[in-house]
């Protein structure tokens, strides 16, 4: 059962992965990331890692995937196409290079055979998360904490409106400065 | 966690606190307009505050035995407080070069020293991190807020462009150091780095390594994930250059330091030639692409790429004398490479950054005191007595010998009589006659002291290194 | 396992049915009261009392010609408003509409699952709503529509979080995600009473949430025609104003099973006990469509950030401290 479910989200993952890269339109690419997020929710579900699974939908499937289409749509208004640049590899060679890719992780991975115990009973609950980020994990849990403010403080250094140089008076509203590198993240 | 724990970690939530102060007080200063109009030293004096507190707190702890905090995630050994040291100079020297640069070209200052002081508690973190998780998260706390002072000249395009840049770069390498501690996870069933060294020699792990050293080696630019360094090095503002060229090495080879030597060492062979290898290609390539710039930023950019290849070389050689002598370069690194940015920083050609070399003729005449340090630093970068840089560069090359890797000495020390040439070009044309008229000289009682402490830096590790040396080697004690 | 599995569908048809019933009569609902409102009759011709009313409206929409715009994108045009649906009904699954019964000799329990992580899930439906919406109004390659979707998905995201703040107030209180435990904490005291600040949040992001009045931006007629929906009829209408009416059951029901007492009440059968709930906050969302006028976007998005997320905080914080402090 367990195997059948992992297989279908598996190929479904993959699916989607390469529908990130292959779609032609922006917004069918980041549907197809959705379809991978979503996929790994499920994959979460058969780890017996619930709350992570929830959370993997609520984050990054509600909040951060909406985010890209929402991008999407306001830089290419018009049915979302925006211009395509010329891919640096051929198809074929990229292909054949992820296949050899993957062949080396299955030879490298090859060498790990052990099956994991059965979670402990509790395992990946809210409780069972909780108790993890506030005790063992506190002190990597509030660097990302540090992690967040840095980012915000970037976004709003590099985001917001500058006054044309040398002009006192607040200006009328600027185009928006092209990407703000903490913004595209 | 117990207020063990905490006072453990103490420096860093010094430097974080003065942060959040820079923040705020930037806050309180602009009010509700749009850009930051408190360009005064203020956020200079907090950050500098932070950072002095941070030094106190480092200093009152005594140098006793290791000690392990949060459930064996952190540790504050000899290394630690070596790296912390390094890493507080930067961000001082950082701070005390910078504000006639913020004044001039209108960055904002709170985001600019809030920024820096993150970063270097990430590159701390970096160097105390007992476990592959934190060590990701220091790394990302010290590389995110590069990635935004390299964009901060929101009106310069090249700046914008070496923002850009980086953080695409960079979170390229990032993503790949997170699938090596995936991997070594799945290899070794821990990500504890002090339990890794028990763990079964199998080609995962082994993969997990190679990308944990890609990640790593794009943070110090090491060839081949240097390509990134010139453009940033040139578009950044020259602060936060300054500043990123000696933090992004601190944390990187701190991290190197914990993993390598330190944690793996049952693996030392395979790892070993690797790292020379890229050593080797990193010095040559470094030195040679140097030799032909004409922009000193650039330049510095390949000496950085250089000198990572040097650092290496302790890592390559490992056991207690390659990585004291890494430490101890690490802090020799940190003075001669702020001091030579920190004169640049005065100099401005017509609104501009003064960066291409002809632009330091006739230094000497209008600003002797800087034209003497920059051509001090420039030695020491060379690696000529009597500074410090000489002594650096003799303790890697004697670990190499001692690991018996004479391949790595030998091209060290080759390539650096090629870099003598570039260094001492710059030295020369910064003490000779002639003038760029086009370029003034500010003056700053603030970057003064800065540089006065670089430059006493630059001279005090080389000629008396006693003391420091002293510091490093009782600092991998624990290594033998 | 193969009876549970029956009885898991049984309960799962029962619910459904139940849910499309009163959608299809809180559309009645809407209008006849509605119309008492503004003084009007309302639609009461078909069958007694008007109740035939919404049998005759769905055979009408399903009857109307199903078209797909020239420049639509047909794929996502079809599957965004099934996107709006099946989040709507998803969310039935784990709200408790009453304790375990004895039916026929066994212990049946009146949800369908009672998960550790119920809340969550709710909000995980509600977020994966926001897709029919913001790629309804994409694909129907239509400005009018693409704005409202826009609009709207910024508004539902905003809102989601001071939504879930809100939530989170309760959640603390409860000691649980699960909706069952949450129900069974407030057997004594409603959570109306000991967490008054977290209700009105909820309330407030529950109109914003659901796109209704004051809230109703993204369909507002005057500028966007009819927003996301502007291009679809017939029976993709239909899913999406399914959609917008289930999010108005559905929040009712979770406002009774928050902070009303879910089932809990005296006398009365407990089913019956959630029923009334629902339906009284149900009409509540009706009356203050037609009190309150439409926000401008921009009083919107200060009203989300300023107000309600900061208040969110405080609430949870306040709570936190008072839990802490009873130790």
């Amino acid at each position: 059962m367990e195997a059948v479910l992992f297989g279908i989200t598996a190929v479904l993952a993959l699916a989607g992965g390469v529908g990130v890269v292959a779609a032609r339109q922006p917004v069918h690419s980041a549907l197809a990331l959705l379809l991978v997020l979503l996929s790994l929710a499920v994959d979460y579900l058969l780890l017996a890692a619930q709350f992570i699974a929830a959370l993997q939908v609520i984050v990054y499937a509600g909040a951060i995937v909406v985010l890209f289409v929402f991008i999407i749509m306001l830089l290419h208004t018009r049915s979302g196409e925006g211009p395509r640049a010329g891919a640096g590899l051929p198809r074929a060679g990229a292909g054949v290079l992820c296949g050899l890719f993957g062949l080396a992780l299955l030879a490298l991975a090859a060498g790990v055979r052990e099956t994991a115990p059965p979670p402990a009973p509790g395992f990946g609950t809210i409780q069972d998360v909780g108790r993890a980020l506030f005790g063992r994990y506190l002190l990597p849990f509030e660097a990302a904490s540090a992690l967040l403010l840095i980012g915000m403080v970037g976004a709003v250094a590099l985001g917001k409106r500058l006054r044309p140089a040398g002009d006192p008076s607040p200006g009328r509203p600027q185009a928006p400065p092209a990407g703000g590198p903490a913004r595209a993240r | 966690m117990t207020w063990a724990d905490l006072s453990l970690i103490a420096p860093e939530l010094a430097l974080a606190a003065a942060a959040c102060a820079a923040l705020l007080q930037d806050a309180w200063a602009t009010g509700p307009a749009l850009e930051s109009r408190s360009r005064g030293p203020a956020a200079a004096w907090i950050a500098l505050g932070g950072v002095c507190a941070a030094l106190l707190l480092l200093g009152v702890r005594p140098a006793g035995a290791a000690q392990v905090g949060f459930a064996g995630m952190y540790v504050r050994d000899g290394i630690t407080r070596v790296v912390d040291l390094a890493a507080l100079a930067a961000a001082g020297l950082g701070v005390m070069l910078s504000p006639p640069y913020l004044e001039r070209f209108r960055l904002p200052a709170g985001e600019y020293h809030a920024l820096l002081l993150l970063s270097t508690a990430g590159a701390m973190l970096m160097g105390a991190s007992r476990n592959l998780v934190l060590l990701f998260l220091g790394l990302e706390m010290l590389s995110f807020p590069l990635y935004v002072l390299a964009a901060l000249a929101r009106r310069s395009r090249r700046s914008q462009e070496a923002g850009l840049k980086y953080l695409l770069l960079g979170a390229f390498a990032t993503a790949f150091f997170v699938y090596g501690v995936a991997l070594v996870y799945g290899a070794s069933g821990t990500a504890d780095l002090s339990r890794l060294g028990r763990a079964p020699d199998v080609p995962l792990l082994h993969a997990g390594v190679a990308f944990l050293v890609i990640g790593l080696g794009f943070e110090a630019a090491l060839v081949p994930f240097h390509a990134w360094a010139p453009d940033v090095y040139e578009g950044a503002p020259m602060p936060a250059t300054a500043f990123m060229s000696v933090i992004a090495k601190v944390g990187a080879f701190a991290g190197l330091l914990r993993l390598f030597p330190q944690a793996l060492p049952q693996l030392a062979p395979a790892w070993g030639q690797m790292l020379a290898a890229i050593a080797v290609a990193t010095m040559i390539l470094g030195n040679l692409a140097a030799l032909a710039q004409s922009n000193v930023k650039r330049l510095l950019a390949y000496s950085g790429v250089a000198h990572a290849g040097y650092i290496l070389i302790g890592i390559a050689s490992g056991g207690p004398a390659g990585s004291s002598a890494v430490l101890y370069y690490l802090l020799v690194y940190v003075a001669m490479n702020l001091g030579a940015f920190g004169v640049l920083l005065l100099l401005e050609r017509r609104g501009e950054e003064a960066d291409r070399v002809e632009d330091l003729a006739g230094l000497l005449g209008r600003a002797p005191w800087a034209a003497v340090v920059l051509a001090a630093c420039m030695v020491s970068l060379a690696g000529l007595p009597p500074t410090a840089g000489f002594i650096a560069k003799l303790y890697l090359f004697r670990a190499a010998l001692q690991d018996h890797r004479v391949a790595l000495a030998l091209v060290g020390a080759l390539t650096s009589v090629v870099s003598v040439y570039y260094y001492l070009r710059v030295a020369s044309v910064a003490l000779s006659a002639g003038a760029a008229d086009a370029v003034a000289v500010r003056h700053s009682r603030f970057a003064g002291v800065g540089l006065a402490l670089a430059a006493a830096g630059v001279l005090w590790l080389g000629i008396v290194p006693g003391a420091i040396t002293a510091l490093v080697q009782q600092a991998v004690q624990a290594l033998r | 396992m193969a009876a549970t599995l029956l009885i898991d569908a049984i309960k799962s048809a029962v619910i459904l049915g139940g849910v499309l019933t009163a959608f299809a009569y809180v559309t009645l609902l809407e209008r006849r009261l509605l119309a008492r409102f503004q003084l009007r009759v309302g639609p009461n011709r078909v069958g007694p009392l008007g109740l035939l009313q919404p049998l005759a409206d769905g055979i009408k929409l399903i009857f109307k010609e199903h078209f797909v715009p020239a420049g639509a994108d047909r794929l996502v045009y079809l599957v965004a408003p099934l996107i709006t649906v099946v989040a709507a009904l998803f969310v039935y699954a784990v709200i408790p509409i009453g304790p375990p019964v004895r039916l026929f000799g066994r212990e049946v329990t009146l949800y369908v699952a009672d998960v550790n992580i119920g809340v969550l899930l709710v909000l995980a439906a509600s977020s994966i709503g926001v897709y029919g919406i913001i790629l309804g109004g994409w694909a129907s390659d239509n400005k009018y529509a693409l704005l409202g979707g826009l609009r709207s998905s910024a508004q539902v995201i905003s809102y989601e979080l001071a939504l879930g703040l809100a939530v989170l107030g309760v959640v603390l209180a409860a000691g649980s995600l699960s909706l069952v435990d949450i129900v069974r904490a407030q057997s004594h005291l409603w959570f109306i009473v000991t967490q008054p600040a977290a209700f009105v949040l909820f309330l407030i992001a529950a109109f914003a949430e659901t796109n209704r009045a004051p809230f109703d931006l993204p369909e507002a007629e005057q500028e966007l025609i009819a927003g996301y929906q502007t291009e679809y009829g017939g029976f993709t209408f239909a899913m999406f104003y399914l959609g917008e009416y289930v999010g108005v059951i559905t929040m009712g029901a979770l406002i009774t099973t928050l902070f009303l007492g879910g089932w809990q009440g005296p006398l009365l059968p407990p089913v019956l006990w959630f029923l009334i709930k629902v339906f009284a906050v149900v009409c509540v969302f009706i009356w203050v469509r037609a009190t309150l006028p439409r926000l401008r976007y921009d009083q919107l998005m200060a009203l989300g950030w300023r107000v309600l997320v900061p208040a969110g905080l405080l609430n949870l914080a306040v709570t936190a401290l008072v839990i802490v402090a009873r130790g």
